[in-house]
């Protein structure tokens, strides 16, 4: 834990000649929120262990514009989009990797007609690539006969379709994995989608973060596994409101992974 | 008389094909009210969605019971058209079964599953009106459906019940006169359902069964013109829009929103070093409307949007699976596609009162149908979408008159303007500096 990340950004790269194989773009709740930031480092500490030659954007990189264009300021979202597609290509980034759902749909979809084409790829994928190729081995450790949910981020699932990169990553832990009734392309949002993140809900009888978290309760998980640093601080919040926080926890895959290797 | 019924038969099916060549007409020019939206690109993909899934399906049955129904209900409906060409051409020619010599034990197989289809139809149509009115499945005794949705959907189980009930009849009268001493009717067809319903024609005279068959005969064809012709007013229009939706629908990845081409173009003029800021605007084209950034009304959304407006069935699958509408709040998906059907009509009867051009009527889809409210309540989590059998994007109407309300109206709620300013000044939804970005490197 106390060895220090190695986290070189394009700029250093560039100064020494040098294109990473992946650009690691952080987003802005991977940068700036506080339970994020430990996905951050935890993808790092993997990044770093499996020697992934890698490089962020640093104080280059900007919001991809995700929650304007879905609050519908298509301004602020072009604005963004442009920026960054800007500093992508001056960079002449090919392939990038998100742990956020949210700038991976963006980037990966709605850059492209805006000029911006890069392979984008989210970290469970990247992850699920490394194992294939060898590069990383996953062992149980200290989850081994763990029973495990997994929450679908709506972006990553239905949006995007990818629904089996995270779930072949948490059975690598030997674990047991549990699904919820509502998963996959069925899956409940955890309510943070489309902007919802930055405001208060319209008047109902329930927030619908405690609703998927009561979804998750139900199959009664030692660990709810997410994709999405939204749907994670949802999840967490609805295990609060339940006071369960002492019986299960939240955590992202790469966490999972991360924590498996004692990295 | 030999010649009066055919005549009369002649004419009803002019009147009747008619008035529905009317209503479909009607139809697309409501439909092309909206603005042009390229659909017509990777026809396979296009075609094999239709195939699967408005042919084939597939999107009903992953809710199996009402899936299975529904394909009795479909099947029915398409096979025993089949049947009605056969009708309609005794009824302009004055013949009786005339396929049957021609099909031989083709059609004696033909006429049989057509009366197991109508059998399965009627049982089907019964358990739909006890999910409706009896079990009330929570989605069909939602708020969207009180009044005419709610006696529309009605409207047609009966109607196909009686429809399925005289073409039995026929059938069983039928039979009874084959098999009467002598044969008032030749021998066509084989009879698995309405052989048992036959027997109750014994005792009658031969002419009072030939003129009860020849009712059931006239009550089922002018039916199915009625029935044929109540689909425009009804939600029952999907059972031909579900085919062109389809076709039309949205190939992207549910994630992927559309880039607003007009805005494109102002982000990339003020973001190009070279553009003149004092050059003048390009000469307005007097005659062209301003152009509007979102939606507020049914003109600015695009045409397959209408068309899905035309098509929803009002199912309220989508409404069932939306996280803000589980939750209570007043969102509704189905609500949403209802509400531009609505508003749409209105705007068309509009037109046709003012000969051919729509007069401002101070109303428009927001405000008047749709609440800002409901609007706000979307997370976009794309689960409407996904859930709809017929491919309906509710979401994309939502987007659009988010943008509207946004990008016109500057009417996003507090906390959300919050957020774009942050996103404006720093790069990030919260008020954090962009140089702080990589902080969390060194951070334990």
């Amino acid at each position: 834990m106390s060895e220090s990340l190695v986290v070189p950004t394009m700029a250093e790269m560039l100064a020494e000649g040098k294109q990473p194989e992946v650009l690691f773009w952080v987003g802005c709740a991977g940068s700036f929120d506080d339970r994020a930031k430990k996905i951050t480092k935890a993808f790092v500490r993997i990044l770093n262990r499996t020697n992934v030659s890698f490089a962020v954007l640093g104080t280059e990189e900007s919001c991809t514009g995700d929650p304007a264009k879905r609050a519908g300021n298509e301004f602020l979202f072009q604005m963004q989009a442009m920026m960054n597609i800007e500093v992508l290509n001056a960079y002449e980034a090919k392939k990038i990797v998100t742990a956020c759902p949210h700038c991976f749909n963006t980037l990966k979809n709605e850059y492209p007609e805006l000029g911006g084409n890069y392979e984008v790829i989210h970290h469970t994928e990247f992850l699920k690539s490394l194992i294939d190729d060898g590069r990383l081995t996953v062992e149980g450790g200290q989850f081994k006969g763990k029973k495990i949910t997994f929450h679908d981020p709506c972006y990553l699932g239905r949006a995007n379709k990818v629904y089996e990169a995270p779930r072949d990553l948490i059975q690598k832990l030997d674990v047991e994995l549990v699904e919820m009734k509502r998963s996959k392309a069925n899956g409940l949002c955890c309510g943070a989608g489309g902007a919802q993140m930055f405001k208060d809900a319209e008047p109902g009888n329930k927030e619908v973060n405690v609703l998927r978290t009561e979804d998750a309760l139900e199959v009664k998980p030692d660990i709810i596994a997410a994709g999405c640093p939204f749907c994670n601080t949802m999840l967490t919040d609805g295990i609060k409101h339940e006071h369960k926080e002492g019986e299960v926890k939240v955590m992202d895959v790469a966490e999972l992974i991360a924590n498996a290797q004692d990295l | 008389m030999s010649y009066l019924d055919n005549i009369l038969f002649a004419i009803l099916l002019v009147v009747g094909f008619g008035f529905f060549a009317a209503s479909v007409k009607k139809i697309i020019r409501n439909i092309n009210l909206g603005v042009d939206v390229d659909r017509k690109d990777n026809p396979k993909a296009r075609w094999k969605n239709m195939a699967m899934i408005a042919l084939g399906q597939s999107k009903m049955v992953r809710r199996p019971v009402a899936g299975i129904l529904h394909i009795f209900v479909y099947v029915g409906f398409i096979i025993i058209n089949i049947e009605l060409l056969e009708i309609i051409i005794d009824g302009l020619l004055g013949t009786h079964r005339i396929f049957a010599p021609y099909l031989g034990v083709v059609y004696d197989v033909l006429i049989a599953s057509f009366e197991i289809l109508a059998i399965l139809v009627i049982f089907a149509v019964t358990v739909f009106w006890l999910r409706r009115n009896f079990i009330r499945l929570k989605r069909f005794i939602h708020s969207d459906l009180t009044g005419f949705p709610k006696s529309d959907a009605n409207y047609i189980l009966y109607f196909e019940t009686v429809l399925m009930i005289l073409f039995l009849l026929m059938n069983a009268s039928d039979l009874h006169l084959q098999n009467v001493p002598g044969g008032v009717f030749h021998k066509a067809g084989s009879f698995p359902i309405s052989q048992f319903i036959a027997p109750i024609f014994n005792g009658m005279s031969n002419e009072l069964v030939v003129i009860l068959f020849e009712t059931f005969w006239w009550l089922h064809i002018v039916g199915i013109l009625i029935f044929m012709n109540y689909l425009y007013f009804s939600k029952h229009l999907h059972i031909l829009l579900a085919f062109p939706n389809t076709y039309f629908a949205n190939l992207k990845p549910e994630g992927q929103f559309d880039n607003l081409a007009s805005v494109t173009n102002e982000v990339k003029l003020m973001m190009d070093p070279n553009a003149d800021p004092f050059a003048a605007a390009p000469p307005a084209d007097e005659n062209a409307a301003p152009a509007k950034f979102g939606a507020s009304d049914v003109q600015d959304l695009n045409w397959v949007q209408l068309l899905n407006a035309y098509t929803c069935t009002e199912c309220g699958r989508c409404t069932s699976s939306c996280p803000a509408n589980q939750t209570g709040k007043k969102l509704s998906p189905r609500k949403i596609m209802m509400d531009t059907r609505d508003r749409l009509t209105e705007v068309g009867k509009n037109i046709d009162a003012n000969k051919g051009v729509f007069v401002p009527d101070n109303k428009s889809l927001l405000n008047d149908y749709i609440t800002p409210e409901e609007l706000w309540a979307c997370t976009s989590c794309n689960a409407c979408v996904e859930e709809c059998p017929v491919n309906i994007s509710p979401l994309s109407i939502i987007m659009d008159m988010r943008r509207y309300l946004v990008m016109e109206q500057s009417a996003a709620p507090m906390s959300l303007n919050a957020m774009m300013t942050n996103i404006e000044n720093n790069g990030a939804p919260w008020q954090y500096s962009q140089q702080d970005r990589l902080n969390w490197k060194n951070e334990n």
